[in-house]
């Protein structure tokens, strides 16, 4: 293992590390938001609403993410990293909302009953009573789709949004070496990947105790 | 965009070998990682000391590392090590690996699901550790892991697509083909390919979902 490509080369490692974790979070927020949105969409009393939820999360859930990434960066014609992070989001979104729709049926509907009787409004059932029970549930799930989302961000350096994996392809150009840079590389990710998933198997463990 | 042209004969039929090769690929890594995974996960679980810890961080270092660094490094670092595989192979290989790693997790947690008491009794009644396992534990966990392990095979149809970077013909690869003939074809073909994912998919979750409700 000759450590001398790490050095002579840091500035573009941290470079495509920047873009990764920049690429992911992004991601993440944005899914976050519209995951939650679509999971409302999917549980709402009203039935086109669950339809069109629904269609949404099967839809997306099942075509490769590299067609959805393809198809935003030819026919919009962004940049590589900003085509690659809305089609993350996109892609994201509809795990994210099932996650979410799963937490929020894990409570009781004795809940939701309770607090409905007690005067308070659909929407401030779901505000006050349920999302803050829900939370608990959902965090797990959450902390999984973001080590998926940090891999599936790999997919950027097909579409030249300069991240780590799109790094490594000119590192490994550039000196020939491609098992230590792609070893680098594997080592750059599992710094941001291990640490979440053993978090995530920690939470996991204190959930299931608690229960 | 260009519907009627983009989706001529000849077009359809190219798409569709891609995807006939697609297919096989994903039919093929499924039922190999099945075996590795099987193998990894039931080791892990019998908790052998040494091996299982080993086996333990294996699996987690190729479970966090993205799909994409795996396919490159079978196809593009393995030969400076003298091991050289041509691209089919090589995207088989990779997916194989990947994949066992998340399906040795679906089947330790199968049969870590099973009660202790089952292996328990199987044991007193004077079968050995892994004639129980085999007998006993395995026929239960197996059909716990059906619904996971039916999600996992969505996920690797899925990854097939990412074969594309070491160019296999596969589906992704004869759309980029297709669509670089003329700029019109670009949406149409995308979202036929799309649709051909969706169609395999969506049928497999739908059936996976059934085998679940009637389970219980």
């Amino acid at each position: 293992m000759n450590f001398s490509i790490l050095t002579n080369n840091m500035d573009m490692f941290l470079q495509g590390f920047k873009v990764t974790i920049i690429a992911s979070v992004t991601a993440l927020i944005a899914s976050l938001l519209l995951g939650a949105f679509i999971a409302v969409l999917r549980i709402a009393p009203y039935k086109p609403l669950n339809r069109l939820g629904t269609t949404y999360v099967e839809f997306f859930r099942n075509i490769p993410l590299l067609i959805i990434t393809l198809f935003v960066y030819l026919v919009f014609n962004f940049k590589g990293i900003t085509a690659g992070t809305i089609a993350l989001t996109i892609y994201t979104t509809a795990f994210i909302a099932e996650a979410i729709r799963a937490g929020i049926l894990s409570i009781p509907e004795g809940q939701m009953e309770a607090a409905r009787s007690s005067g308070l409004t659909y929407s401030q059932a779901m505000r006050i009573v349920i999302l803050p029970q829900a939370i608990k549930v959902v965090i797990p799930p959450l902390g999984n789709q973001f080590i998926n989302l940090v891999k599936n961000s790999s997919l950027v350096a097909v579409i030249a949004g300069g991240d780590l994996m799109y790094q490594a392809d000119l590192i490994s150009a550039r000196t020939f070496r491609v098992m230590d840079t792609y070893i680098l590389v594997a080592m750059f990710y599992l710094v941001l990947t291990i640490p979440l998933s053993l978090g995530v198997s920690y939470l996991e463990k204190r959930l299931a105790k608690s229960n | 965009m260009d519907f009627i042209d983009a989706y001529s004969a000849d077009n359809l039929t190219f798409l569709l070998n891609g995807f006939w090769l697609t297919l096989k690929m994903a039919l093929i890594a499924i039922i190999l990682s099945f075996i590795l995974g099987g193998f990894v996960g039931t080791l892990r679980f019998a908790k052998i000391p040494v091996l299982s810890q080993i086996l333990a961080m294996i699996v987690e270092i190729i479970r966090n590392l993205p799909l994409l660094l795996i396919i490159f490094f079978t196809f593009f670092a393995l030969p400076e090590i003298g091991i050289k595989f041509k691209e089919v192979p090589a995207a088989i290989i990779a997916l194989t690996i990947f994949e066992a790693a998340m399906i040795s997790e679906i089947i330790r947690s199968g049969l870590t699901s099973i009660d202790k008491g089952q292996m328990e009794a199987a044991r007193s009644s004077g079968l050995s550790y892994f004639q129980a396992l085999w007998h006993i534990i395995l026929p239960q966990a197996l059909r716990r892991m059906v619904p996971p392990t039916v999600s996992q095979f969505i996920s690797l149809l899925k990854d097939t697509s990412l074969a594309v970077v070491i160019s296999v013909p596969e589906l992704t690869h004869h759309a980029q083909i297709v669509y670089g003939q003329k700029s019109t074809y670009l949406v149409p073909i995308l979202l036929f390919v799309a649709l051909m994912y969706f169609v395999v998919n969506y049928t497999l979750s739908v059936l996976s979902r059934r085998l679940e409700v009637k389970r219980t």
